[in-house]
Formats: C-alpha cells, sequence, structure tokens
C-alpha cells in the first residue's frame, strides 16, 4: 500500500491546479470546497499511511518510495522519494491535520479583507492556491528522503511564506515584513546549501547520494576527521534551522511575519513552517548526536531564545505579537528538547505546540473581526461576554499554553524540562523561569482581552465569531486540551508514551537515556505545576482585583520595561551593524562597479560604434560621380598591381 | 590592306576613355547613359578586333551578347530615368542623392 504514499503530495497539487485554472469561474465556496477537501484528502493518505506503518513490524518501519530519478552523474544519484517513517508520518499529520482545520476557518475568515471589505474573488482565490502551495512544498520537506529534496521543500515553504506574509501586498508594512521574512530566511537557508555540499563533499563518493539512510549509514566506520566535520556541518545546520525556527540570532522576522492574513499566521508561523528547523535537526540526529559541541549550542540557545521571547511577550500589547513571541518562546523549548538529545519530548512539543497555538492565532483572528481589525489588547476588554464561545476556545488555548496541569502544553513542556534537568540543572532553571514567564503573558492576555469592562468603542460592540469558524476552532479546542496524554511520562507505565513508542524505531540508534527515577520525576512535575499556577496567578493578582502588591511588582520591574518594549534593540542592533552597512557597500558596488565599470564598458562599445559610423559614413556621399570615381580609381589600382607584377 | 589591329586597339581605349570620362564628369543622366554605351561599344570593338586578329570567332559571338545584353540594359536603365524625371522633374543626378549616408 505504502507505494502509493506519493497521492499525498497529489491531493494538494491539484487543488492549486483547480483553483488556479478555474477558480476564478466557479466562485468562492468553491474554491474554498476545493482546497479544504485536497487538504482532508492528504490528511486520510496521512492516516492510512500511518496504519499502514503500524501494521508492519517495528524494525521495519521505515519505507522509502521512489518516485523518479532526479540526478544521476557516475555513481552519485539523487532520486526524488519519499521517506515514510513514524517521525515523517507524523509531522505530515500534523501539517495534513492542523493545515485542513485552518484552511476550514479561512475558507469564512477570509471572505473579509484587512480593512473588512468584501475580498474580491481573485485574492480570496489566490489565497487558496498558496496555501494549497505551502501544503505541498511542506509535505515534500517532512517527506523527503535526501538533503537536496528537503531543500526543494525547505525553499518551497519559505515561497510559501513571503508570499502570504505580504498577501495584502498594498500595505507597506506587510511587503516589507514579506522581504525581511525572505532576507532573514535566506541567511539560514545559505548555510543548509552549504551543509549540503559539504556533506556532498564529504559522503558523495562513499555514499553515492544524499540520502539520509545512505550518509547515517556511512558515518558507521567514517575517519576520524569526518567525524569531527560533523560539528561543522550542524553548526551550518543549526544556523538553517534558526533561521526557519525563528531563534536567536535570526529570530527577527517572525514578528513581523505578522503582518499577513490570521490563518496564515496559525498554519505557517505557529504550526507548521516555524517547526521545520526542529524536524529536521531531529532527523539528522545521528550528525547531532557525533557533535556535543552543536547539541549543546542548540539547547542554550532554545533556552535562550525560550527565555529572550517571553520577556519580550509580557510587555506587548498586540494580540498576535504577543502569540508571535509566544511562539518564539516555544520553539525555542523545542530546541531546548532536540539539543539535550531528547528528540521524542522536541517533536511532541511541537505537536501539542501546533494544536494550541493554531487555536490561539484563530482565535485571535475571530477577536480580530470582531473588533473591525484592532488587535491593541488595551483596546479590548470585556470580550468574554461578548463572545463567549471564542473566550473559551481562547482560555483553552492560553491554558494549554501556559501549562495548566494536564492540558497538553503541559506534558510536552514537562517532559523536555524533566529531559534537561538530566543534561544540566542550569538548562532546566531557565525553562522553568520561562515557563513562569509563559503562565503569566499567556493569561495577561486572557485577562485584558476578555476580562474586566470594555475599554474601547470596537470592544463595547464585539460580535461573536461567523458560525462557519467555530466547528475547526472546536476540533483544535480539543487538541489543545486532549493531545497531550498521548505522551504520558514514564511513571504513568511503560505504554502510557503513545507517541514515544511511535517515534522509538527513528531514534532506536539513540543510547538508553538516563533516567532519574519516578520521585524525581513526580518532583519536577509538582514543581512545573506549582509554577504554571502560580503565573496565571500573578497575571490574575495584576489585572483582575489589581491588588497592591502586584502592581509594586511590575515597578520593581519598570526598567526593565524599558529594554522589553523595545525588544532588546535587537532589530535596531541588526539594523546600524548589519543592514546599514550592506546597503552602502551595495550602493558603492550600484555606483562604482555597476554604474561604472560595467554600465561605462557597455555603453562605451556603442557610443565608439556610433562615432566610427559616422565617421565613416562620411563617404556615401550619394553623389554618383564620387562613386563611378572611387570605382574607376580602384580597378585602374588593381589594373597598375598586374602591370607590374 | 587590313587595318592593323593594334589601330583598332587605340581607338577602342581613346573611345573608352571618353566614355570614361563622360561618365565621371557630365551630370546630365542621359548623357551619362551615352557614355556608358561608348564604353561597353569599345570593349566590343575590342573583341571583334582581337577576334578577327587570332581568326577566334568567341570573341565574335560574345561581342553579340554584349550588345543584346546592352539593349536589356538600355531598356531598364530608360526606365528608371524616366521614373526618376517623373519623381524630381530633373535629370541631374547630383540632385538625386537618396543613398547618402
Amino acid at each position: 500500500m505504502l507505494q502509493f504514499a506519493w497521492i499525498i503530495l497529489l491531493f494538494p497539487l491539484l487543488g492549486l491546479l483547480i483553483n488556479l485554472l478555474f477558480g476564478k469561474r466557479l466562485g468562492k465556496s468553491f474554491i474554498a470546497l476545493v482546497a479544504s477537501a485536497a487538504v482532508f484528502a492528504s490528511l486520510l493518505t496521512a492516516v492510512g499511511m500511518a496504519a499502514a506503518l503500524l501494521a508492519l513490524p517495528e524494525a521495519d518501519r521505515s519505507v522509502t518510495v521512489q518516485l523518479w530519478q532526479w540526478i544521476h552523474i557516475g555513481d552519485f544519484q539523487v532520486n526524488f522519494a519519499l521517506l515514510i517513517d513514524p517521525l515523517s508520518v507524523l509531522m505530515a499529520l500534523v501539517v495534513t491535520g492542523v493545515g485542513f482545520f485552518i484552511h476550514w476557518y479561512a475558507a469564512t475568515y477570509m471572505l473579509v479583507d484587512d480593512k473588512h471589505q468584501d475580498l474580491s474573488l481573485r485574492l480570496y482565490g489566490r489565497f487558496f492556491i498558496y496555501l494549497n502551495f505551502f501544503i505541498l512544498m511542506m509535505l515534500t520537506l517532512v517527506l523527503a528522503n535526501n538533503y537536496l529534496q528537503l531543500y526543494v521543500g525547505w525553499e518551497g515553504v519559505g515561497l510559501a511564506s513571503y508570499l502570504l506574509i505580504g498577501f495584502w501586498f498594498y500595505k507597506p508594512s506587510a511587503a516589507n515584513a514579506g522581504k525581511k521574512a525572505f532576507i532573514v530566511n535566506r541567511i539560514g537557508d545559505f548555510g543548509l546549501a552549504l551543509a549540503i555540499m559539504w556533506m556532498f563533499f564529504l559522503f558523495g563518493k562513499q555514499a553515492g547520494s544524499l540520502a539520509f539512510n545512505d550518509i547515517f549509514a556511512a558515518l558507521k566506520g567514517a575517519p576520524d576527521t569526518t567525524i569531527a566535520a560533523m560539528t561543522g556541518v550542524t553548526l551550518l545546520l543549526l544556523l538553517a534551522a534558526t533561521g526557519k525556527s525563528a531563534q536567536i540570532p535570526l529570530f527577527v522576522w517572525l514578528p513581523d511575519a505578522m503582518e499577513g492574513p490570521t490563518p496564515v499566521s496559525a498554519l505557517i508561523h505557529a504550526a507548521t513552517m516555524v517547526t521545520a528547523g526542529v524536524y529536521m535537526i531531529a532527523r539528522s540526529h545521528p550528525l547531532f548526536e557525533l557533535a556535543p559541541t552543536t547539541m549543546a549550542i542548540v539547547a542554550w540557545i532554545g533556552a535562550l531564545t525560550a527565555l529572550m521571547a517571553a520577556s519580550i511577550a509580557i510587555v506587548q500589547t498586540d494580540l498576535k505579537r504577543i502569540l508571535a513571541y509566544s511562539t518564539i518562546s516555544q520553539l525555542g523549548y523545542m530546541f531546548l528538547g532536540v539539543g539535550v538529545g531528547a528528540y521524542t519530548a522536541g517533536i511532541f512539543h511541537l505537536m501539542t505546540h501546533a494544536f494550541f497555538k493554531a487555536l490561539l492565532f484563530l482565535t485571535a483572528g475571530s477577536v480580530m473581526h470582531a473588533m473591525h481589525g484592532e488587535l491593541n489588547i488595551d483596546l479590548m476588554g470585556g470580550l468574554r461576554k461578548k463572545m463567549p464561545k471564542t473566550y473559551w476556545q481562547f482560555l483553552a488555548g492560553a491554558a494549554a499554553l501556559a501549562g495548566f496541569p494536564l492540558l497538553a502544553g503541559f506534558w510536552s513542556k514537562d517532559a523536555i524540562l524533566y529531559e534537561a534537568f538530566l543534561k544540566s540543572p542550569l538548562l532546566w532553571g531557565v525553562g522553568i523561569f520561562t515557563a513562569l514567564l509563559t503562565a503569566f503573558y499567556s493569561f495577561r492576555a486572557v485577562y485584558r482581552a476578555f476580562h474586566g469592562e470594555p475599554r474601547s468603542e470596537h470592544a463595547e460592540h464585539a460580535h461573536e465569531q461567523p458560525g462557519g469558524m467555530t466547528a475547526p476552532l472546536w476540533f483544535l479546542t480539543a487538541g489543545a486540551l486532549f493531545a497531550g496524554f498521548l505522551g504520558l511520562p514514564l511513571m504513568f507505565g511503560e505504554h502510557a508514551n503513545v507517541l514515544g513508542n511511535w517515534l522509538g524505531p527513528v531514534f532506536a540508534d539513540l543510547a538508553e537515556g538516563q533516567h532519574g527515577g519516578e520521585s524525581l520525576e513526580l518532583t519536577l512535575f509538582l514543581v512545573s505545576s506549582a509554577i504554571a499556577l502560580l503565573g496565571i496567578f500573578i497575571a490574575y493578582a495584576r489585572y483582575i482585583p489589581e491588588w497592591g502588591w502586584a502592581k509594586s511588582l511590575q515597578n520593581i520591574f519598570s526598567p526593565l520595561q524599558n529594554v522589553l518594549e523595545n525588544k532588546y534593540w535587537v532589530d535596531e542592533f541588526y539594523m546600524s551593524f548589519i543592514v546599514d552597512p550592506l546597503r552602502r557597500v551595495g550602493q558603492w558596488f550600484y555606483r562604482v562597479s555597476d554604474g561604472k565599470v560595467i554600465e561605462g564598458a557597455v555603453n562605451g562599445i556603442g557610443k565608439y560604434t556610433v562615432a566610427a559610423g559616422a565617421y565613416v559614413a562620411r563617404l556615401q556621399t550619394g553623389l554618383l560621380s564620387m562613386y563611378a570615381l572611387s570605382f574607376f580609381v580602384g580597378v585602374a589600382l588593381i589594373l597598375l598591381y598586374f602591370l607590374l607584377a | 590592306m587590313m587595318t592593323p589591329t593594334s589601330f583598332i586597339l587605340i581607338l577602342s581605349a581613346i573611345i573608352f576613355t571618353i566614355g570614361a570620362v563622360g561618365v565621371l564628369v557630365r551630370r546630365n543622366a542621359l548623357i551619362i547613359f551615352m557614355s556608358v554605351e561608348m564604353m561597353l561599344n569599345s570593349v566590343n570593338l575590342t573583341l571583334v578586333a582581337v577576334a578577327n586578329q587570332w581568326g577566334n570567332l568567341t570573341g565574335q559571338i560574345f561581342a553579340f551578347i554584349v550588345i543584346a545584353v546592352a539593349a536589356v540594359e538600355v531598356a531598364v536603365g530608360l526606365a528608371i530615368i524616366i521614373a526618376i524625371v517623373r519623381h524630381k522633374d530633373t535629370t541631374n543626378i547630383d540632385e538625386v542623392h537618396l543613398l547618402k549616408g
């Protein structure tokens, strides 16, 4: 059965082609139906793939489906092929599952544009074409069986992201955000390209391909120099991952990416594309395992990004930006997870995060509709009574994000923190402090937006989300509440960790990790529960009864507030130390190299040819007798020559 | 007594030169045309004379071909001159310099 797995790519391709060719004639509801049905068909295919894998014995759960030969030079060949194993199928399930609900939601959401006017049929169709294209590319990325194909998907999702961030192209801020995302991502992609070239150099002869399995097989018994080079390769891969997954130092594009329509923020910039970096590291784990230095850097980048982004999220007032920084922070957790070798936990958090963050973004979209495009939480308040469904959905998402005990985010974050503690209590400390901040800022958003009295005209007249958007949100709510039970920790028994067992074959090559014992697990479990509740309580104290001590707590940190509101001046730093100097270099090349040298040479050739022509043209007088004379003189000279010779 | 071939060749050269100078110095298209005819006929004279000298018929036949071609050329040339006259109302070739670069 698995040899037909390629149809998972066929559906989004068909969807986008149908909408591209016939969409304009068939109307909005048809466009949305085709696009969503395509993703749903892919989801069913992914479920089928999971079932087919389950039927195989554990050791055989890695199937390669060859589609066609792509590159074949001498002994080296790269095929377009799908690698179907528990990890890629899980990713495909998350992408198509969350993607389907978001398509469904967008069918209603995108009926109006950013100014609450009717969206034109053309743009509506274009939006769904881009979305299907994104799904196609994301599936290409996660199902790739070699690095080159992964690179194709990697670039493809980057393109989709660029197109969708700049979807409101008439807004300069959106167009600039799209460019920024694309350019910052290019820096990371450059790392990926170099890493692939390096791997080609190291393994091209020996493995004869760039397929994951071949490269990992070639690692066994490779000379020491190759093993040492892994540190460099993995650092380049890490650069790529920090770009795509918005980690330090390349995280700056993600907050700006919120300029895109909200379903895009949910799908691309929260649930799926940004997790590609985590997926890529987990997929390349045999390389990373050989480079302990890189692993430590991954873990620390993750922890620091989590902390930094969470601290910025505390002072943001734009609802979507709070969620954007929270996404960066949560991606930091995933990096922390894979960095300490807890790949299963990292992927687990990736999955639960996809549910609750997609939910949060989509409910934020509902709020945005209700508020006529206003996203400032200072101008909200009291929305709980106006839009109760949205309130409960947002609350579920926020609680899951905050790590409220027994919800999705709690289990996965706890799994990461537990493994981090075993590796280094310091990493755990950073993580747990971030968890406190996370609980605080997520409930700050809940209390500011939904509780209290309305603080603006729009908030007074907010209305509940339209019916078409409700159903997908309930599905995602269920995910945010219960997805965590797929990955229960060890203290609930060997078989409680369904996800861990599912992913087991992928990470079977890893040495059995150390165990801290059940008492440690329970202690950390209780600590993180307490921390989450403490964060929620502080938010409550500060924003609902507005107790004095909570306010004075804010005063203590007021010197920090300025730093946080300016996001540590990272954007400004990049602007003046990287972007501006590069621009000046570009200007110089534009003026001197391009303007003088190249243009001078090209224009010069033309100019001198014209001048020479004008000079020679003087011979052509148009006087017949002159021509005749030159003719006679010529003949005379020739005759003279023969006479003398 | 036969006229020596050299006399005929000298006469032919003189006619040719008159024709060539006529082409170069005259402005009237018709005169230039006549000068060209003189040059052609001087060549004919040469061909016939030399053919006679060597007792070879090739040159004489060649002269007939030249006469036939000259007749054709006259037809075309006169047509062009008439067209120019209709167009510009002149036969002065200095006033017809459309090919000036």
